[in-house]
């Protein structure tokens, strides 16, 4: 089975004034397919981990694979080509656009390939109906549900069709019903998309394959699920 | 691995002017600031370029005029010019038409008998010949030109008209000339080429002569030239016109003084061009502190922006263009209001409508020049976030 993700010795501590220690010989292994659960009281580094696995963050020391390249060594419009082409990202908080409608909000997924606009908006209309949101094309952001609107973010993410779809405390900003929906949603992507999610609700975290735990910037331990 | 990212020209147009379309009044209000500035630069160059080339024309029309006049002797006393002056000068053989006035001394032009006597407003009697209109090619106003020589008539310089206050004419329009009353006939168009006939009343020769003794001397000759050799006329018409004292006699080229006008407004020009700079740099100033205050608002869409694969250099462009877009549009509007102003103010003027085509481009240049450095330093600082710590925003 192929690695999507391979971090090995990663650390990343925060320069000065902060100088905090947020990753300390982080070794991970994500298949091809797998889906993943980061877990982990607050300010135990998964953010930064999340970070560092897509390629927003470099870190202090240590190697990060995805997708069989190592990163360490790539410029910043590289890296940039490797969000692009290789990853999706997941908020909390969404980041939708505004100001631009359901369907152009995932368009901008495939804004930095140079794919034409045509091209953008016809992949973003099939990947809405994959999310159940075709019937709000035209809908601004903020005429939709929070769980809309995650699945807005989600059909973002996924209109590249991403080797990895990374997603940082995507319920985190849900009712917990909504919140498993999108956590299912997440998880019957697996197979086709490597999905690593971050998150403190372990009934989240139950909906991936595996469980990392991080505390203090250390994976405690690695769990499959039952 | 296939991971270059490129962003489409088209594609950053409509990014930027998307972010704009989202905050409109903002933008609306600050592309406005460049408006006024770049419409006050535009209308700055279309004004004075429209009353330069009223000048101007007057300049072409008036550049073959050459004046002879009364000089002062060696001794400072009044010289008048020999009587023989303008019969000399006629035979100039490129001079064209010659014409004289005489100035009549201690005589004043009062409205009436009633106003003292030294109330004079600063006006001079000449005695003037009929041709004077055609030489000096300044129109009447109203009335004609002392149509009956014989008759105690006067027609009055544009100046003269306003001090004695006489708008319109009719035949009970008198003044009181040297203790007797005049008819006003007529009232002349201002002459901007020679302003001694702006403050004068011109009475004929005729009467001059009779009632105040001129006995046809001249104080003035004006003449016209060929244009092709006005200056080899000027060299020998002091000799011409006094053969035994040329020094006594000034030669004037009339035109020199629009010259001088062209050059005042050109200075008025600059100091205006320098005021319309320092609004358009307090615009431009504006524009960097809105685009500043843009990027600290957008720290999230440019984290999401970076995570979607923009690259550093495609968040500086989005933002560069923003600036330059929202200096462009103000740039436009500013180059029509001020076209606006241009015509307008000419037309208020009744000056011909000139606006050099160097005003309208280097309106829009400036606006583009200034909406490029005002967002270079915003557009750095965007694309210098590091993206993780943008997307950490709350």
């Amino acid at each position: 089975m192929t690695t999507a993700l391979e971090l090995h010795l990663v650390n990343k501590i925060y320069p000065p004034p902060t100088t905090v220690t947020a990753l300390r010989d982080v070794s991970l292994v994500v298949r091809t397919g797998e889906t993943v659960a980061i877990t982990g009281p607050s300010g135990a580094g998964k953010t930064t981990l999340l970070s560092i696995l897509g390629t927003l963050e470099r870190p202090t020391s240590g190697a990060v694979r995805i997708a069989g390249t190592d990163t360490t060594d790539l410029s910043d419009p590289d890296l940039a080509g490797v969000r692009a082409w290789h990853l999706g990202f997941v908020f909390q908080q969404f980041f939708l656009l505004d100001h631009l409608s359901v369907l152009d909000n995932v368009a901008t997924g495939l804004l930095y390939r140079g794919v034409p606009a045509a091209t953008r908006r016809a992949r973003a209309g099939e990947v809405l109906e994959r999310v159940g949101l075709s019937g709000r094309l035209r809908h601004r952001p903020a005429q939709l549900s929070g769980g809309e609107r995650q699945r807005v973010a989600i059909a973002r993410a996924l209109v590249g069709q991403p080797a990895v779809l990374l997603a940082d405390e995507p319920t985190g900003n849900l009712d917990s019903a909504t919140g498993q929906e999108i956590a299912a949603l997440l998880a019957g992507l697996g197979g086709s998309t490597t999905v690593v999610l971050i998150t403190h609700n372990m009934e989240v975290a139950a909906t991936m394959a595996r469980q990392v735990q991080l505390r203090d910037g250390r994976i405690l331990d690695t769990a499959d699920a039952p | 691995m296939k991971a270059a990212t490129r962003l489409r020209a088209g594609d950053a147009v409509a990014v930027s002017t998307a972010g704009l379309r989202a905050r409109r009044l903002r933008a609306a209000l600050s592309a406005l600031g460049v408006a006024i500035a770049i419409a006050a630069l535009v209308a700055v160059l279309g004004v004075a370029e429209s009353s330069k080339a009223e000048l101007l024309d007057q300049l072409g029309r008036q550049g073959n005029l050459l004046t002879v006049a009364t000089g002062k002797t060696f001794g400072g006393d009044p010289a008048p010019l020999p009587a023989t002056a303008p019969a000399m000068i006629r035979r100039i053989p490129p001079v064209r038409s010659v014409t004289a006035v005489g100035n009549v001394e201690g005589v004043t032009v009062r409205r009436s008998a009633a106003v003292p006597s030294q109330q004079t407003g600063g006006i001079t009697v000449l005695a003037a010949q009929p041709s004077l209109v055609d030489v000096l090619a300044v129109p009447l106003a109203r009335g004609a030109f002392l149509p009956h020589p014989a008759f105690p008539e006067v027609v009055l310089g544009d100046a003269t008209a306003r001090i004695l206050g006489i708008g319109a004419i009719d035949a009970q329009t008198q003044v009181y000339l040297g203790g007797t009353y005049f008819t006003v006939v007529g009232i002349l168009a201002p002459t901007p080429v020679a302003p001694e006939i702006d403050t004068a009343a011109l009475i004929s020769y005729d009467v001059a002569d009779e009632l105040f003794q001129l006995q046809g001397r001249s104080s003035r000759v004006y003449l016209r030239v060929d244009p092709d050799q006005v200056a080899d006329v000027a060299a020998v018409l002091a000799f011409t016109a006094a053969p035994q004292d040329p020094r006594s006699v000034e030669v004037g080229r009339p035109s020199d003084l629009l010259l001088a006008r062209i050059a005042a407004k050109g200075a008025f020009v600059g100091l205006f061009l320098g005021l319309g700079s320092i609004a358009l740099l307090v615009a431009g100033v504006g524009i960097a502190n809105i685009m500043v205050i843009s990027v600290l608002e957008r720290r999230a869409e440019i984290g999401l922006r970076r995570a979607l694969g923009a690259r550093r250099r495609d968040v500086a462009v989005q933002f560069l263009l923003e600036s330059a877009l929202l200096t462009t549009a103000g740039g436009v509007l500013g180059v029509a209001l001020g076209c606006l102003a241009t015509a307008v103010a000419a037309h208020l003027a009744g000056n011909p409508v000139a606006i050099p085509v160097v005003a309208p481009i280097a309106g829009l240049a400036a606006a583009l020049a200034v909406g490029a450095l005002a967002g270079c330093y915003p557009a750095l600082r965007a694309a210098r976030l590091p993206p993780a710590d943008a997307l950490r925003t709350p």
